[in-house]
Parts: structure tokens; sequence; C-alpha cells
């Protein structure tokens, strides 16, 4: 129930994020999202993708210092309260967000938010029985699209 | 230096004319002498007695003070190799004080002196404060740090030689200093340049009356400084800085101070024979050329360390008699290092160290490089490390903890608050053979 999530080291520099988004575009690799956190000095671009596998192997052939890391998407009503009731949830069950991002899907009236939990597995268990989407990877990419 | 300076800068005084002002004749048949006895209290010492006993030297085949040039090399490894006291010369009950080097890592290397080389010692620090301008009238505020380092006791026993007041402040704590200043209104000031840089900058910017200290003059040592550093602390505060040079494995400070004309450090050549050596061919080399310090001191008793390789770089001028009546070869400021030792806010840093820092934090070693600056009054230090895939993380608070624990090792063997900046994999430059992972902005070359 968990997706793939690739993030790289990025140098605050100009022109940085676009090399690897060049990167991606010359693979045909699409990006789902992705999210940037930064400091003043460095920041670290994570991104969702179709085939991560891939995209690791030609960021890395690339130069590119790559981390793989399992996150947990979400579905969540794309209307005032729908992020608060999720969190609420999560909150209940005594799990931490380490960060959190969230898009739009095209269609519907959904919005996917991607967590890092400390504890993926508990946060999944009560999602779930709260009666929430966790979405897999095939769901995923296919509202994706 | 070619024109030699004939104008003084304050009036010239000696403190010993009858050893800084020693007919050349009569030197150079003292050093002789005293060179003798050198190298029989060094035949004390297992390593000189097994390293002279292979040359063939005994102290009778000693008859110049020119055989100097025979004797074997000592360097800083052999201290280490050494450890603790292995070159020492003397009984433990004859030693009556020891210093140590700077060294925040690993082991120092100790000094160790006798109740003579401490009454020794306290004259040639006389000799280079009296020969830039301190009285016994005046008040002198030590801003080196007190304990192992031989520049705060060896300067405190020469003030006190001397008759004048010691202001023992030690270092740190800038606002206390300047209170100090001018409260006791000190007329002389002792510390390593880049702390007077810092000392000038805080008195200047919180808009102190000038006529509120009475500073005139300054010593500085622990590091190298250069002539433009001299002409903004003299012009900002208004006084005269002096340069001298010493080191702990010779002893510490008094090797060598600055006159009143200026005309490069007087070297004190009763009591050391300093000589310029080429450091590839380790031949001497004719006064004039530079090339790297060689000391060895004629008088110590407790360490006769012999032909010490400083891995300083500088020149012994050669153009005539000083105006101030020492007769006395003068040598110039340091102009570099033959090897690759950093000296940052005085501390002696290898580029190994901060490698062995580095391998301490995940893989953090391969690829780095050491940007040394003075964007200000002191020295900064930044070390760029190019990301690996086993310190990498999608967590910000992961990266920030790496970085944390990075700056906190450096401070652990380097003693020094230092700067980590990451950097991007393969941005940093690559080197064949040997790598050039300093870079160091400070501009001290002189």
């Amino acid at each position: 129930m968990k997706i793939h999530q690739i993030s790289l080291f990025l140098e605050n520099k100009p022109g940085h994020l676009n090399a690897i988004c060049r990167t991606l575009a010359e693979n045909q690799i699409n990006i789902v999202t992705l999210s940037l956190a930064d400091t003043q000095q460095f920041g670290i671009v994570r991104l969702i993708v179709e085939d991560w596998e891939k995209a690791k192997e030609v960021l890395e052939k690339s130069g590119y210092v790559v981390n793989v890391r399992e996150v947990v998407a979400a579905a969540v009503a794309d209307r005032p309260g729908g992020m608060s009731e999720m969190l609420e949830i999560i909150g209940k069950c005594g799990v931490n967000i380490e960060y959190m991002y969230a898009f739009a899907l095209r269609h519907g009236s959904e919005a996917v938010l991607v967590f890092r939990f400390d504890k993926p597995d508990r946060a999944i268990e009560a999602l779930k029985s709260a009666g929430r989407d966790v979405l897999d990877a095939v769901t995923l990419f296919g509202e994706a699209k | 230096m070619n024109a030699m300076n004939t104008k003084p800068v304050t009036e010239n005084r000696i403190w010993q004319p009858e050893w800084e002002c020693m007919p050349r004749q009569e030197l150079k048949a003292l050093q002789a002498v005293r060179l003798r006895e050198a190298v029989t209290r060094a035949m004390r010492v297992p390593f000189y007695r097994e390293k002279l006993t292979k040359l063939g030297i005994t102290p009778e085949k000693i008859r110049s003070a020119d055989d100097v040039r025979h004797l074997p090399f000592t360097e800083k490894i052999d201290f280490r190799d050494n450890y603790p006291l292995g070159l020492t010369a003397v009984e433990r009950s004859e030693i009556a004080r020891f210093q140590g080097t700077s060294g925040t890592t690993g082991k120092p290397i100790w000094t160790a002196y006798t109740r003579n080389d401490v009454d020794r010692w306290a004259d040639l620090c006389a000799r280079f404060l009296v020969s830039g301008g301190v009285r016994p009238e005046h008040t002198v505020q030590i801003s080196f740090g007190f304990g192992l380092f031989t520049g705060g006791f060896g300067l405190h026993n020469g003030i006190q030689r001397l008759g004048a007041a010691i202001l023992p402040v030690s270092s740190g704590n800038s606002a206390r200093q300047i209170m100090c200043m001018q409260d006791l209104r000190p007329e002389v000031l002792i510390c390593t340049p880049s702390y007077a840089l810092k000392l000038m900058d805080d008195i200047l910017s919180g808009g102190l009356d000038r006529s509120s200290i009475a500073l005139e003059h300054a010593h500085f040592g622990g590091e190298p400084w250069t002539e433009a550093m001299r002409e903004r602390i003299e012009n900002g505060l208004g006084i005269l800085c002096w340069n001298n040079y010493g080191m702990a494995e010779c002893g510490g400070p008094g090797l060598s101070g600055e006159c009143v004309y200026r005309n490069g450090m007087h070297i004190q050549e009763d009591q050391f024979i300093v000589e310029v050596i080429d450091p590839d061919s380790l031949e001497p080399l004719p006064y004039g050329e530079k090339g790297e310090f060689v000391v060895t001191p004629l008088c110590r008793e407790a360490l006769p360390t012999l032909r010490y390789r400083t891995r300083d770089i500088g020149i012994i001028y050669d153009n005539g008699e000083c105006a101030c009546g020492r007769t006395t070869r003068r040598m110039s400021r340091i102009m570099g290092r033959t090897d690759d030792m950093l000296i940052i806010r005085g501390v002696n840093v290898f580029p190994s160290q901060i490698e062995t820092a580095l391998m301490r934090v995940e893989d953090a070693a391969p690829h780095y490089m050491i940007e040394v600056s003075r964007p200000g009054a002191l020295d900064e230090v930044t070390v760029l490390i190019e990301v690996q895939p086993g310190m990498f993380s999608d967590s910000m608070s992961e990266m920030q903890g790496i970085q944390t624990r990075l700056v906190k090792e450096l401070y652990a063997v380097t003693g020094l608050q230092m700067q980590v900046k990451l950097v991007g994999p393969n941005t940093l430059e690559r080197f064949e053979g040997k790598s050039r992972r300093v870079k160091d902005t400070r501009n001290l070359g002189c």
C-alpha cells in the first residue's frame, strides 16, 4: 500500500532543478508530483514518478545521489475541511508526520496527500479503518493519467 | 627588501647590548663554542646519539658555527615518535617548566626547560620587547592564552624581566579586553594579529573615544601576518605593531624580533643558529635566498634540538649592518610553508585532521575542499563536502543532523568552529596525483 518516492540532493543554484527535470524528460519519465524542501544552502527535491526504477537509474547515471523511500499516498476530499479530517485521524493514532505534500488530480473531486510517517504501517491501518482511501501505485498512476 | 631602513619608528633601545651587539667575529666564535656544547648535550639523547654516531660526529669535530650543516635534522615527527620526553637531555628533577604546542588535537609536543632555560628565555623575550618599544614604566596587557602555549608565559616572563607591569587578561572576551584597556590604560598589547584586528573593529565600531585607551604598541605572534595588516592596525589604532618569531620546539618566542628600523627580525644569534635550506635538496642556501628556516638553539639544556626543520619559508637578509647597532642577521617575515599546515586563528591545522573528522561521519570524506578566508578580522574555514549516497536522506532534519555532526567532529579534532557546506556530487574539482584541497584566500604572502 506504499508508493516509492525518489529524492535528490539539490544545490541552491540556478538551473539545478531544471537539470533534473530535463534528465527525466529526455527519458520520457513524467513527474506526477514533486515537493521541495530547502535551507539557505541546499535543498531536497522529492519526486513521485510512475517508473521510479528507471528514474533512479537515469538520474544516478547522470551523477545524482538518489534516495528511494516508501511513502503513503491517501485520497482526500477536495473541499474545505477535507485535509483537517485526515490529519485528525493521523493525530489520534499517535503517528508523526515527518513531511507531507499534496496535489490535486486532474479529474474528480479528490486530492492526494503524500506522507512520510515515522510509523507508516500504523498510519495506514488507522486511515483504512476510518474508511479512507490509501492509494497503491496502480490506482495512483491510473488516476493521474 | 632591498633598501635598508635608516629611519627609526621610535626610540632605539637594546636590552642586552653585550650579546646583541657583539662584533661578528666574536659572535661566530661564541656560536662555535656553544654549538659544540649543544652537540655534547644532544649526545645524552639516544635519538641524537645514534644519528650523530652514524655520521661520525663528535663534539670535538665541531670547529666552527658553519659545522652546523653537518648535523642531522630534527622534524616534528621526531617529537611524536619520541613522545613524551624522549628528546629531553636532562633528568626529570632538573626540569623547571613544561610548555607545549597549541596542539588542540592528539598529543602536544612537550618543550621542557631547566631553571637556566627559563632564565635565558625571559631575557630573549625582554630583548624583542625592549627592541619594540616596551619600557619598564609600561603596563602590558597579555591577551595570549595562558597555558601550555609558549606565548603566554614566555612573554609574561619577558615583561617581568624588563620590569614592566603585567596585565594577564589571557585570551577571549573582547568586551573585557577593551574594558581592561580603558580602565587600566596599558600602553602595550600582546596577542595574535588576527585578534588585534577583531579588537580594533570592536573598538572602532563601538564608537570608542581613542583617548580612552592608552595603547602605543602591540606585539604580535602565534600566526603569520602581513605588512598590509600592520598598516591597517597601525593606522586604525594609531599604534606601532611589532613582529617576533619562535616555536615551541625551539623554546618558544624569543628566537627573533624586530628593531625600530624594521629591517626584518634580528635573530638572537648568540643563542640560535638559523639556516635557510632548499626544502627539496636539503642543502643550505646563501643569505638572501628564499628557503626553509632551520633552527638550532645553542643554549637549551633540557631540549637540545638540532637543526629543527620549521617548514616556514623566508629569507635571511645580507644587506649590511642595521642602524640599530645590533650585529645580528635579520630574517624576513614568514612567507609560506613547505607543508600543508594551515594556521587558523593561531591554531595549527593539517588538512589530514579535517579528513579524519569527516571520516567519522558516514562516508563524508572522499570529496571535500577546505576554504580559508578572512572576511573580517578573523579567519573563517568552510569545509565543502560532496553529498554521498550514504549520507543523503529525504528528510531535512536528518540532513541538518549530519551537518551538525560534521561541525561537531571538526571542532573535536581541530578545536575550531568551522562552517560545513554540503554540495552536490561531482561538483568539486578532482585531482590527479597530489590533491590541492585547500583554497586559502587570506592573502598572507608578503
